[in-house]
């Protein structure tokens, strides 16, 4: 796939044979975001489909009390604080964010009176600055006017290094922000930015300035309204108990006419994803439940009859089987799969083919994780068919058998192949989940008839995602020769995603196994490209290089995706345009939700 | 007492030794429970030993099309969510579970056994000392440490011993070497007031130096309470297995010992109870028969018991 068929594509999006959605999808399959997609779509001149209410309500309120439940609960309600999505949930009750993406990748307006583009002209055509115009009738809960200077204070409050903010990321290629008039802003970078919209969109809500200037800098904790927010959202604040529950009510002078349409809400925070979905479906004692990882025929088994559905929308995460490229089992300057070895085989192409071979993802997909994981077709056939629906990943053992027999691995007396002294054994490491043992043996049994040994080795989640240096059974050690876990892509561009592959983020004893590079795999060609498309301001041609990063990833085998695991949510049947957006907080459209009797 | 006289005694001490253990095989085998439970190890055992030659099903091969089927002819006990036979894997886990269990109880046994009865028979800051070992062991957070231990040796022991046998000997090392210390209290208790009794006595004062006071006398007498905690030990390290497996620490997740069957199963068990039912089966007549074995045991060899004829 390159820049010319990706034109072709959108172009055949503008003309109508192919539809919105499935170029969605597609790039989706590509390791693209689907607010890239968007970006794309926009450029070749696609209209933007507007998100449909199924119900619009004539007047405020009316919907009593919308009881939800995530089940790790909230500490604290500041958005620059965040820790974890649940805080970012529970402050977007309150806050809202400039702009915010649909299911579909689109930018939103929230705060803002429109999206900024290079066709309005808000967009400069270098990519180095960007212009919002913010609405005009907006007031905080405690009736002050919301202007461009709260959008500035907001810049420099997570700037402040001594206010120790965990948005500061999405904040620190910001030169400077002009105030062109009272509702108008113009964000200047430091070098030209395709991905204009990182700050203050999104998770990125905006805070009151005349509530927390203050508190900028080392006060930053004692700030009363971290606890008590004041916003602009569509609910106001009642009460909160950290680690428990959040209350909201109604907001009656909220900037979009007849919303919300309930009274109250209840953020409820605790228990586990298995009862936080009965509680949903079963008992119908709530109306909405977050990130629900339960295996699909538990859930199916509950929906029978129930009072509540799983909804499955579709997002970046891909669960895949990283190869090492170092050697694990061989310690150089007290630490083993250092950059200072090269793995006994798995340098080897055709091992890496083979094993490419082996991963049966259709069964996996079918048998294991069912709709909750999705194999990934279009990931890693030749990229020029991709949208035809007859490519597919391969399984064959035959032929993994036939390129490792072509590349003279032989098999010894008790199967298992040979080549200059060197066995095919490995060590398949992941973290202890059902569902991941099961795609353990799935892959183990095809390996065992391609001649290749696997030992399965499952690690307790809490030891294996941890960050500690001194472990060695985390999985950014990487201390075996095959691992398998969920790559989650967080943000709406690929960007620092795809810095996984790039040779200056290789996780080592050096940087306490704290960067992004786990299998320290090592391209020249992938580097170039990934800094090319850091300032790369056309988006086609921005794309077309993540494709080719992409594709360097598969040819190379330097991981093997096995499905991509869209998020799960339970919602009451009487719910309604409670839609996820796998971009976006869960409330991103909470002014919208209504209940029918 | 000539020298003939002590010639001939060892001679005339082994009749009545003979006929003492062929009274507790006798003893042992008019204990009906006992029998039944002997029976039942013994098929569960030539079972998983001989098991695998007749039953001829791969343990690991996966089938989706026969996945969760309960139990029918091609499959006696069913299969499990990835179609593999489930019969097989009983049988070939069994080997495994049996032996951890049997081994770790032996050394716990024989730990718990030998420190007991030093720390009875000798006493006094001999006794203080052990015991305060015991109660250490007994503090010790048994987690934290079985994470420490694993991680210390389980790469030396997987060098030296291959994958599945070097788990099994810190399987079997870890939990035997956690649970000896009820067994040397038990055994400790029991020394003590049998030092006192007036058949040791006797033998002290026909000058039976320590050692044969312990072994011949002592001993023999204490084994009661050991046999029984023993068998419960086998039940205990059976589930310890699987404890250290649903932790990571244990066999690789491909092996299917009893504990591991159990664990993937609880998940389904509202709708395929038979892949639990089974290999709780096996577990539960192992640890109940054991449980037997060792009240007939103990019963057999205590010669204060008199049955009725």
């Amino acid at each position: 796939m390159d820049e010319r068929e990706l034109r072709e594509l959108t172009g055949r999006v503008k003309a109508g044979s192919l539809s919105r959605r499935r170029f969605v999808q597609t790039m989706l399959g590509l390791g693209l975001t689907a607010p890239m997609a968007a970006e794309m779509l926009a450029t070749a001149g696609v209209a933007r489909a507007e998100t449909k209410w199924s119900f619009n309500p004539t007047k405020r309120g009316g919907g009593g009390l919308l009881k939800t439940l995530w089940w790790q609960a909230p500490t604290l309600l500041n958005p620059h604080f965040a820790t974890g999505t649940k805080d970012q949930d529970a402050s977007r009750i309150f806050y809202e964010p400039l702009g915010s993406y649909d299911p579909d990748g689109n930018l939103v307006p929230m705060l803002a009176a429109e999206v900024p583009s290079l066709q309005n002209g808000q967009v400069a055509k270098d990519g180095t600055s960007v212009t919002w115009r913010l609405k005009k009738n907006v007031v905080w809960h405690d009736g002050k006017p919301f202007t461009a200077d709260d959008v500035i204070f907001n810049w420099e409050y997570v700037m402040d290094p001594a206010t120790a903010a965990t948005t500061q990321g999405s904040y620190r290629d910001i030169e400077r922000i002009d105030t062109l008039d009272s509702h108008t802003v113009k964000i200047v970078f430091k070098k030209p930015t395709p991905f204009w919209a990182a700050p203050f969109c999104g998770t990125e809500m905006i805070i009151p300035k005349h509530l927390f200037q203050a508190y900028k800098g080392d006060k930053s904790r004692e700030a009363p309204t971290n606890l008590k927010p004041v916003g602009t959202g569509p609910f106001r604040f009642v009460d909160f108990k950290p680690g428990d529950i959040v209350r909201g009510e109604l907001n009656p002078s909220y900037h979009v006419p007849n919303r919300p349409f309930f009274d109250a809400i209840e953020m409820k925070g605790g228990g586990d994803a298995v009862s936080a979905a009965r509680a949903v479906i079963q008992t119908g004692e709530y109306d909405y439940a977050w990130n629900i990882q339960v295996e699909d025929e538990a859930l199916k088994r509950m929906e029978q009859g129930g009072k509540g559905r799983a909804d499955i929308v579709a997002s970046g995460n891909i669960e895949h089987i990283g190869l090492n490229t170092t050697d694990p089992w061989t310690e150089v300057d007290g630490e083993r799969s250092s950059m200072k070895t090269a793995h006994p085989f798995l340098t080897d192409p055709a091992v890496r083919q083979a094993l490419n071979l082996l991963v049966d993802r259709g069964s996996v997909q079918d048998q294991i994780y069912g709709r909750t994981g999705i194999a990934t077709a279009n990931f890693l056939n030749a990229p020029s068919r991709f949208v035809s629906t007859n490519t597919r990943w391969e399984f064959s053992v035959d032929r993994a058998n036939a390129i490792l027999d072509g590349a003279g691995w032989k098999r010894g007396g008790d199967g298992i192949r040979t080549k200059d002294g060197k066995k095919l054994r490995l060590v398949y490491q992941t973290s202890i989940n059902p569902l991941r043992q099961k795609t353990q043996q799935v892959v183990k049994q095809a390996c065992t008839k391609a001649g290749i040994d696997v030992e399965l080795k499952s690690v307790t989640p809490s030891v294996y995602f941890s960050s500690d240096p001194a472990n060695p059974d985390t999985y950014a050690h990487f201390y075996a020769d095959i691992q398998m876990y969920t790559t989650t892509m967080t943000r709406p561009d690929p960007q620092r995603f795809m810095d996984q592959f790039t040779s200056w983020e290789i996780a080592s004893k050096e940087n306490k196994w704290a960067l992004t590079n786990i299998t320290r795999w090592r391209n020249a060609e992938y580097d170039r490209a990934w800094k090319a498309a850091e300032t790369e301001m056309d988006p086609l041609k921005r794309a077309a290089l993540f494709v080719k990063m992409n594709d360097l990833a598969i040819q190379h085998v330097v991981v093997i995706p096995v499905v991509f695991r869209p998020w799960v949510q339970v919602i009451s049947l009487k719910l309604r345009d409670a839609v996820k957006s796998g971009w976006d907080s869960d409330f991103w459209a909470l002014a919208y939700w209504s209940r029918h009797a | 007492m000539t020298a003939r006289a002590v010639e001939k005694l060892p001679v005339a001490l082994a009749a009545p030794r003979a006929l003492l253990w062929r009274e507790a095989v006798r003893r042992f085998r008019r204990h009906r429970l006992a029998m039944i439970g002997a029976t039942v190890l013994l098929v569960l055992v030539g079972a998983v030993v001989a098991g695998p030659l007749a039953w001829r099903l791969p343990v690991n091969e996966i089938d989706f099309t026969q996945k969760l089927k309960g139990p029918t002819w091609g499959h006696p006990l069913g299969t499990d969510d990835l179609g593999q036979d489930l019969l097989a894997r009983v049988l070939y886990g069994g080997r495994i579970s049996l032996a951890v269990g049997v081994a770790a109880m032996l050394i716990a046994i024989s730990i718990g056994t030998a420190i007991g009865a030093a720390s009875g028979y000798v006493g006094g800051a001999v006794d203080h000392t052990l015991m305060r070992i015991t109660d250490l062991f007994l503090s010790l957070p048994q987690l934290p440490l079985l994470l420490l231990i694993v991680y210390l040796f389980r790469d030396a022991l997987r060098k030296a011993l291959g994958p599945e046998g070097g788990v099994f000997v810190l399987v079997v090392a870890v939990i035997g070497g956690l649970r000896w210390m009820p067994v040397a209290r038990l055994v400790r208790a029991q020394f003590l007031s049998l030092r006192e009794k007036e058949f040791v006595e006797a033998a002290r004062s026909l000058g039976a130096p320590p050692l044969r006071q312990v072994v011949r006398h002592i001993l023999p007498n204490s084994m009661g309470p050991v046999i029984v905690a023993g068998s419960l030990d086998v039940a205990a390290a059976i589930i310890a297995e699987s404890t250290l497996s649903f932790l990571g620490l244990g066999f690789p997740p491909d092996i299917p010992t009893w504990g591991r069957l159990l664990f993937d199963a609880k998940d389904n068990l509202d709708f395929a109870p038979h892949w639990a039912i089974f290999p709780g089966t096996a577990i539960f007549l192992t640890v109940l028969s054991i449980n037997y074995i060792g009240d007939g045991l103990r019963d057999a060899l205590d010669p204060r018991r008199v049955l009725s004829r």
